[in-house]
């Protein structure tokens, strides 16, 4: 079948002159690289506007339109002390689900990768819903199970839902880093000697480490960045992007902008770091 | 000696299940059972006032007709905005996974961490500066209105398309991750191959580049077009009361009129759509491409 197919086309496309083809096809290159330049662009220009306006003076309240260059925000950033309680809200809440989505997770992972048991498949296809859900829904329910349960919702609620979220994403982001690693030396280890605890002290954690630092790092950011779900079960406790959804309507000071740029560059550095880490390993 | 015999030889058979039994339980209490509150919630009726409702499950099936009477708008007008979403996504995508995967060379590695750089930025903000980009006195606006491409009021805010561009830029970097994966795994034999037998770029991007990249669209389909589906972010900020979504109305009716039954019938009936298209999905094609 296959074979068939790729005979008729190499009659087809002998018959076209080469030279013609290869003309459309530098004109097709370069029409490819704009192209993903230009979604690039798209990608990048509200983060530009952003940082733009980190550094704008707004004229009346609303910072949506360009006014004059400023420092004034960056040098007071904590001007707003309920915007500045937010964020060390969202910045405690995404330490504390991080820890244990990550510390959770990474066993998930382990035994995904390495350990045969029953309803190994199943787990699979189960870990990947939580993080397939709309949000919408999974903030819906969990609402529907504290009110069942009738909890205060608050700070423990958000963390609880975070962890719920970062969960799985854990478990398959480490699973998929580890996944091709050369588990023999394991083998190796106990051969030698060592017993299955220190075998995994040993080899198999420090192996696992590169993807359980980019999980953590990344469920980090998921939590410091969620919305929807923290909307539905926080209650009266607030954090950066709930702080930011209140207080829209009556205007956004730049800091909202200071600090979503601060939180751009610590993370920046942070993948410039673990980005240093790899290229050292791989020399 | 049994040293070939295989990995995790010398470890209990309890310990892959102590392993995962944490999370099990976790993900059990707060994503299984919440799941069954919600079925609960959206089949009580509300015996209370609105202020203090007060649920009684009471398999109030009525609930419901009423959410698909009330609401209809706001259903179609979501799996329409996500679809197109999608499919404007995939055409966005695909060029830049393409080049990331086959042209970026050294580039690679900067041009990834751009497509990944909006995810450090705080979602709701960058929403925000959509609304700075596209503003009625915007160069946006400007632009395309002196090339008269724009409806006769002018404007590019509070416009479906507006949220449906809102949705594209949300999602598409889980639309270019998985398409870019599944691009880079393609043994480049078998393109040399194609071209060997004559076939030209076009020929051989259809019939061997485009077929193995599949699983990758698809994959990225399933990762925004359920997210966008239930968003409610992107009608709000960049929408109008014309363009609300189904997410819209399931975080009014719980948040604001507490109207508990409907929110938790709308919310379920799109909790099954979802289930059905992420369980069909893994069932034919696995879990490796998602993440």
């Amino acid at each position: 079948m296959a074979g068939e197919g790729v005979t008729e086309e190499a009659t087809g496309s002998s018959t076209k002159r080469p030279g013609a083809a290869r003309r459309f096809g530098r004109v097709g290159d370069l029409a490819l690289r704009v192209s993903a330049g230009l979604v690039l662009l798209f990608l990048f220009a509200p983060i530009f506007v952003i940082v733009l306006f980190s550094f704008n003076k707004p004229k009346g309240k609303f910072n949506l339109t360009w006014n004059e260059f400023s420092l004034d925000a960056w040098a007071d950033p904590f001007r707003y002390p309920q915007l500045t309680k937010a964020m060390g809200n969202s910045l405690e809440i995404a330490a504390l689900s991080t820890v244990v989505s990550v510390a959770l997770g990474s066993f998930v992972a382990i035994a995904l990768v390495r350990q045969r048991f029953v309803g190994r498949d199943t787990l699979d296809t189960f870990l990947v819903l939580p993080l397939t859900a709309a949000e919408v829904v999974m903030g819906a329910s969990l609402l529907t199970l504290f009110l069942d349960l009738g909890w205060n919702r608050g700070f423990g609620t958000i963390v609880l839902a975070h962890i719920g979220f970062q969960l799985s994403f854990v478990a398959l982001t480490v699973r998929a880093r580890v996944r091709g690693h050369d588990w023999t030396i394991e083998d190796a280890s106990m051969d030698l000697g060592a017993n299955p605890r220190r075998t995994f002290w040993k080899i198999t954690l420090p192996l696992i480490m590169p993807g359980i630092i980019a999980a953590a790092m990344l469920s980090f950011a998921l939590s410091l960045d969620d919305f929807i779900i923290t909307f539905f079960n926080a209650g009266s406790t607030s954090t950066y992007p709930l702080y930011v959804n209140a207080a829209v309507k009556n205007g956004l000071p730049p800091q909202v902008n200071v600090l979503a740029t601060a939180i751009l560059l610590i993370s920046l550095v942070f993948l410039g770091i673990g980005g240093l880490r790899n290229r050292r390993a791989v020399e | 000696m049994a040293g070939t015999a295989g990995s995790g030889r010398r470890t209990a058979k309890w310990v892959p299940y102590a392993m995962i039994a944490p999370t099990l339980a976790f993900l059990l209490v707060f994503f299984v059972v919440p799941i069954f509150t919600l079925f609960k919630t959206s089949l009580s009726v509300n015996s209370g006032s609105l202020f203090v409702p007060e649920l009684k499950f009471d398999w109030e099936w009525a609930n419901y007709a009423a959410a698909f009477d009330e609401y209809r708008d706001q259903i179609f007008r979501s799996f329409w905005y996500a679809l197109a979403a999608t499919v404007i996504m995939i055409a966005m995508a695909y060029p830049l996974a393409y080049v990331l995967a086959f042209k970026a060379g050294r580039w690679k590695n900067l041009m990834l961490g751009m497509v990944i750089l909006p995810f450090f930025v705080t979602f709701l903000v960058r929403t925000i500066a959509w609304k700075t980009i596209l503003a009625d006195d915007g160069v946006v606006v400007d632009v395309l209105g002196a090339i008269h491409l724009l409806p006769a009021d002018g404007r590019l805010l509070s416009t479906p398309w507006a949220v449906i561009g809102g949705l594209v830029y949300n999602f598409l970097p889980f639309m270019v991750l998985p398409i870019y994966v599944s691009l880079e795994k393609i043994d480049p034999r078998l393109i040399e191959a194609s071209k060997d037998l004559y076939s030209s770029a076009g020929r051989g991007f259809r019939k061997v580049i485009l077929p193995l990249s599949m699983p990758g669209v698809l994959a990225g389909s399933l990762l925004c077009f359920i997210p966008a589906s239930g968003d409610f972010i992107n009608a709000e900020y960049l929408g109008s009361t014309r363009t609300t979504m189904l997410g819209t109305v399931i975080q009014k009716q719980f948040l604001v009129v507490k109207d508990y039954p409907t929110a938790a019938a709308m919310s379920f009936v799109l909790m099954a759509i979802i289930l059905v298209m992420v369980i069909a999905y893994t069932r034919a094609l696995g879990t490796e491409d998602l993440v």
